[in-house]
């Protein structure tokens, strides 16, 4: 095994599972909707940099090599460390958000891997952000399903995370966070449907657990 | 740490009482094969590993004891920090509180039972609103200040009398020592569990406290007592330096605590309007739903004991 794939595979095997397991604690519900192999695509709110982590850790280690989370390339590619980390140990799909070229697909890098078989995460309100509340989806997740329509897309609410490490805050505390895993949105030809389908969907996991504003 | 046989007896004994439970699963599944008995099998099976997981931790060393009730403490303080609702402002007061649970059970492994007993109720109690007052945010301040140390007093404070027990010296209960003493204590706070639902299943019918917990009666709850007060004192002698009438004592304390430590946390959590505190132990709920008893149970039988005999 190359070097870096091994660090990868210590990484997620050991550090990842002692955080994961031990300081925050998960509670699962619908495990056995999740995807048992690729292609798939696994949408996620976003609130902390513990989310990739955790979706990650929900996965078999032997589905490792083939896990991808989508990823802003200016955000995670802003200096060498940061992007030898990303692209090396989080195993990043980089993904630019801004200057592309007339006729040039943004989406081309994640075509390519959904037809590598590979299962990627994928956060659709584009941003961590504020912790604890839902943001609005962008269109890029249904141009994506549009473009793999075959490729089952897996809404995953998570909370919890935002409490444990926000936005801004480098001290991580711990809290047990909640993954409810919702069932495949198939594609039925409309984008702007999509969108709203797959934010019910996720509104809805949200209210399986009726959980108090965090102010 | 060499195990007492008195010990190695008790385990045995507590396996033995697994194993008829499994049969007995197994034989109802049989013998009424349309009734679902999942919730009760899913039961027993995490009996199964939790009483594998306490015995290893008990009879392994001292150190690895202490460092199962620290983690019990920090999961249940865990639990109960996830569910009640805290304010965005208290994130690093929070992290402050978590690390009373290796400071208290610091306290244990030394022995230094002065600070031990008063560290939480007095400089945790202290020292948490001062790190608030820092923060600033006054919306829901006494909310959050006494829910916090309430929390720490229940997980941390209370649990850690469990782990002292280890600590006692060894000297007064030849018999058994620390080991003995936190066997019978965990062993009677959860067959008092068990045989107050067991009794309370059969012949209950006078509610005792039906806005908090319906299911419980006064049926169940006097067939606990008397149950438990019965298995004192077969395993006082076994266990524990009380005498016979001191047994009987323990006895009550213990069931009746574990039945008040149970419906306070049942209180809470039909406060915050869950039905389970978590899902870490299939069939029973979270760890505060199975540790519920002993934070009144371990305190209780604690300070008796103390008193008495150390």
């Amino acid at each position: 095994m190359p070097m870096k794939k091994l660090l990868r595979f210590i990484f997620f095997a050991v550090i990842v599972k002692l955080v994961v397991m031990l300081i925050l604690g998960l509670n699962i519900r619908h495990r056995t909707r999740l995807p048992q192999a690729g292609p798939a695509i696994l949408v996620a709110n976003h609130n902390s940099h513990l989310d990739t982590l955790v979706l990650i850790s929900l996965l078999p280690l032997a589905l490792l090599p083939r896990i991808r989370p989508v990823a802003a390339m200016d955000y995670f590619l802003r200096n060498k460390y940061l992007a030898w980390f990303a692209e090396h140990i989080i195993g990043i799909l980089p993904l630019a958000r801004k200057g592309f070229a007339r006729g040039e697909d943004p989406f081309a890098g994640i075509k390519a891997s959904l037809a590598a078989g590979d299962i990627l995460i994928l956060f659709p309100e584009g941003t961590r952000g504020e912790p604890e509340s839902l943001n609005k989806f962008k269109s890029g997740v249904a141009r994506i399903a549009e473009g793999a329509p075959e490729v089952p897309i897996v809404p995953i609410y998570l909370h919890g995370l935002g409490k444990a490490l926000p936005k801004g805050e480098a001290l991580l505390v711990p809290f047990f966070c909640d993954v409810f895993i919702g069932e495949a949105v198939p594609w039925e030809g409309n984008r702007h449907n999509f969108v709203e389908k797959l934010e019910n969907k996720m509104s809805a996991l949200a209210n399986e657990g009726k959980f108090a504003q965090w102010e | 740490m060499m195990m007492q046989s008195n010990v190695a007896w008790m385990l045995g004994g507590i396996f033995a009482i697994l194993i008829i439970s499994s049969i007995l699963v197994i034989v109802l599944q049989q013998k009424k094969p349309t009734k679902d008995y999942t919730e009760l099998s899913q039961r027993v099976r995490s009996w199964w590993v939790m009483v594998m997981v306490f015995t290893l931790a008990i009879v392994f060393s001292r150190t690895v004891s202490l460092l199962f009730f620290a983690l019990i403490s920090f999961l249940a303080l865990k639990e109960y920090l996830s569910l009640i609702p805290t304010r965005r402002a208290d994130r690093r007061v929070l992290f402050w509180a978590y690390l009373t649970v290796p400071i208290q059970y610091y306290w244990v492994a030394n022995a230094w039972y002065g600070m031990f007993i008063i560290f939480i109720p007095i400089y945790a109690f202290l020292f948490l609103p001062t790190r608030m007052i820092l923060i600033g945010e006054t919306k829901d301040f006494l909310r959050a200040a006494g829910t916090l140390h309430w929390g720490l007093m229940i997980t941390v404070f209370s649990l850690s009398h469990m782990a002292f027990l280890l600590m006692l010296p060894a000297e007064n209960n030849p018999g058994a020592g620390g080991a003995g003493l936190v066997l019978f204590l965990v062993f009677l706070t959860q067959f008092n569990d068990v045989a107050q639902y067991t009794w309370g299943k059969i012949f209950g019918k006078t509610p005792i406290v039906p806005t908090v917990s319906p299911k419980k009666t006064w049926e169940g709850f006097g067939g606990g007592v008397i149950t438990s007060i019965f298995c004192a004192i077969l395993l006082a002698p076994l266990l524990t330096p009380l005498s016979f009438p001191q047994a009987i004592f323990a006895g009550l304390l213990i069931s009746c605590g574990g039945f008040i430590g149970d419906v306070i946390i049942s209180a809470v959590k039909r406060d915050i309007g869950v039905k389970d505190s978590g899902s870490l132990l299939p069939g029973h709920g979270g760890i505060l739903d199975r540790i519920d008893s002993l934070t009144y149970t371990a305190p209780l039988f604690f300070h008796f004991i103390y008193y008495l005999h150390y």
